[in-house]
């Protein structure tokens, strides 16, 4: 019995070729999204955002970067030194490795090799993104306790709490999707939207999704792990240096996971509307495009909503997303079986 | 109190309004509307966020770009001298040494010792001037009072506020430093801007 089968039919090279390249394209994303993200938000806040570093301060993020590269590899008495390495290692894991599910594009032939532009295609897609969202969790939650710190521990007590609640919806949230497209690979997802992107029959759901999103990767309005204005700074209070750049890190590299399979599973992925088809190289692009809209809206929403009181982060969690995606799943369902 | 005096008041000339009290009540109840509510009032936000970005920034690139002072700025204090036309001798000073300045100064930051003017050499217009006159602008609050208990209009407190220094004793400003021409640095405000 196959418990989950993963197309492997290209040459061990190629996959590490291409494992490299994904790597390489997703590590030199997270700067732009930094400083995309600090320009936007100071445009939206009447300011210019940083401008000093490199031309139009676009070296500001290398800037950051390096600043806490060079820094003290800080360590609390109190804290439990192995474990206190290992957290963000994980979470940090955990988001390259939910990266390597996301198309790009088909199945290419480049130098006469079937290429499938996308790290792994496995027919578990969605199963595997909410196991490694699972397991980032543990990122935060053993960062968070190893600190020996109140604040830390308070910050990674509500981590874990509103992961729990939000995976929930998020993940009934796809269901819909899985059976209007009956299959769990994310290339099925993408070229059974065909016909129509899924972010028309499956509404409710993409807004859902979406909302679960912004609690999946701690951004605002539901960044109550790293509630500054009460925590310090949350599950991450006593790191400093490369393994708070580590954390940060996952943290923008979660936000363009999440972008990415929003894209693949409700924007048609690397689709064009009106039977458009252009030559596969245009396929990455595509998919990059798409995915620097939903960063914009991340970005957008930062900038406009405030944070969340934690009982109203549980209350509308548990009261109004859960039971909005529990119909939705029960509606899509009704509607599927009716029309096969 | 039955009945109203028939007495008819002129209320043409002011009128102090309807006596309403306004009540902002909560927002309906119900799960439904709230939802809606909520929906309706986040894509207002975003709305609101995103006109920020047509509207431009309201910066100023401090180093680059200057807030211009009004003139009555009390910056860094200048010393004058009288105008002259002799442009290759320095002309008199205009402070005699009186101390009136460091007796006003409620931070004590400014040091004055006089000597007397003789006639080969004369400094100031009057009998004495001042050999040393030292401000310490580390000490110096700006407050001005050097420049009001000033009988000869000798001390004046210019535009200049940029007054950073990596020593302390650097900020004891003599008397030539607040003689000399100072650096125009700061903008000066326009009237009516």
């Amino acid at each position: 019995m196959t418990f989950a089968l993963v197309g492997y039919y290209e040459a061990w090279w190629v996959q590490i070729l291409k494992a490299i390249v994904i790597f390489a394209v997703g590590l030199q994303l997270v700067p732009v999204v930094l400083i995309a993200e600090r320009k936007i938000m100071g445009r939206m806040q009447g300011r210019y955002g940083p401008n000093r570093v490199g031309p139009y301060g676009a070296l500001q993020p290398l800037a950051d970067i390096l600043k806490l590269l060079t820094k003290e590899q800080f360590r609390p008495t109190t804290s439990v030194g192995f474990l206190f390495a290992v957290a963000p290692l994980v979470s940090i894991l955990t988001a390259v490795a939910a990266f390597a599910i996301i198309p790009f594009g088909n199945v290419q032939h480049i130098f006469g090799e079937r290429v499938g532009l996308y790290g792994v295609d496995v027919s578990i897609g969605p199963l595997y993104l909410f196991a490694f969202g699972a397991v980032a969790f543990y990122g935060i939650m053993l960062g968070g306790w190893s600190s020996g710190s109140k604040y830390s521990f308070l910050g990674a007590m509500r981590g874990a709490a509103q992961l729990i609640s939000y995976e929930v919806s998020q993940g009934l949230a796809l269901v819909g999707v899985i059976m209007t497209a009956q299959t769990l690979s994310l290339t099925g997802i993408v070229t059974a939207q065909k016909g129509m992107w899924y972010i028309v029959p499956q509404f409710v759901g993409f807004l859902i999704f979406l909302t679960a999103s912004f609690a999946e990767t701690n951004r605002a309005p539901f960044d109550l792990t790293e509630a500054d204005a009460e925590l310090v700074g949350g599950y991450n209070t006593e790191y400093g240096g490369g393994r708070f750049a580590s954390y940060y890190f996952a943290e923008y590299l979660n936000v363009l996971v999440v972008s990415g399979i929003v894209t693949t599973v409700f924007l048609g992925g690397w689709l064009l509307p009106f039977g458009i088809h252009p030559p596969g190289w245009v396929d990455p692009l595509v998919v990059l495009f798409k995915m620097s809209l939903i960063t914009f809206f991340f970005i957008w929403v930062r900038a406009t909503l405030p944070r969340l009181r934690y009982d109203q982060l549980m209350s509308f969690g548990w009261k109004v997303l859960l039971p909005l995606a529990t119909l939705n799943a029960l509606v899509t369902a009704i509607l599927v079986v009716s029309t096969h | 109190m039955s009945e109203t005096p028939a007495v008819t008041l002129n209320v043409t000339a002011w009128s102090p309004g309807e006596d309403v009290i306004e009540v902002q009540r909560p927002p309906a109840p119900g799960a439904a509307r709230g939802a809606w509510r909520t929906f309706v009032e986040t894509a207002r936000g975003l709305k609101t966020t995103f006109g920020r970005i047509a509207e431009g920034t309201n910066t100023i690139q401090y180093p680059e770009e200057k807030v211009p002072v009004y003139p009555r700025f009390r910056g860094r204090h200048k010393l004058h001298r009288f105008e002259d036309s002799d442009p290759t001798h320095p002309s008199l000073e205009k402070c005699v040494g009186c101390s009136l300045c460091a007796a006003a100064c409620p931070a004590d930051c400014i040091r004055v010792v006089a000597a007397e003017n003789t006639p080969e050499n004369r400094v100031s217009a009057g009998e004495r001037y001042a050999a040393v006159y030292e401000i310490n602008l580390s000490r110096c609050i700006f407050c001005g009072y050097c420049e009001v208990a000033c009988p000869f209009d000798a001390i004046t407190m210019g535009h200049d506020y940029e007054l950073s220094d990596y020593d302390r004793t650097d900020l004891i400003f003599t008397k030539e430093m607040l003689l000399a021409e100072p650096l125009e640095r700061t903008p000066l405000r326009n009237e009516g801007e």
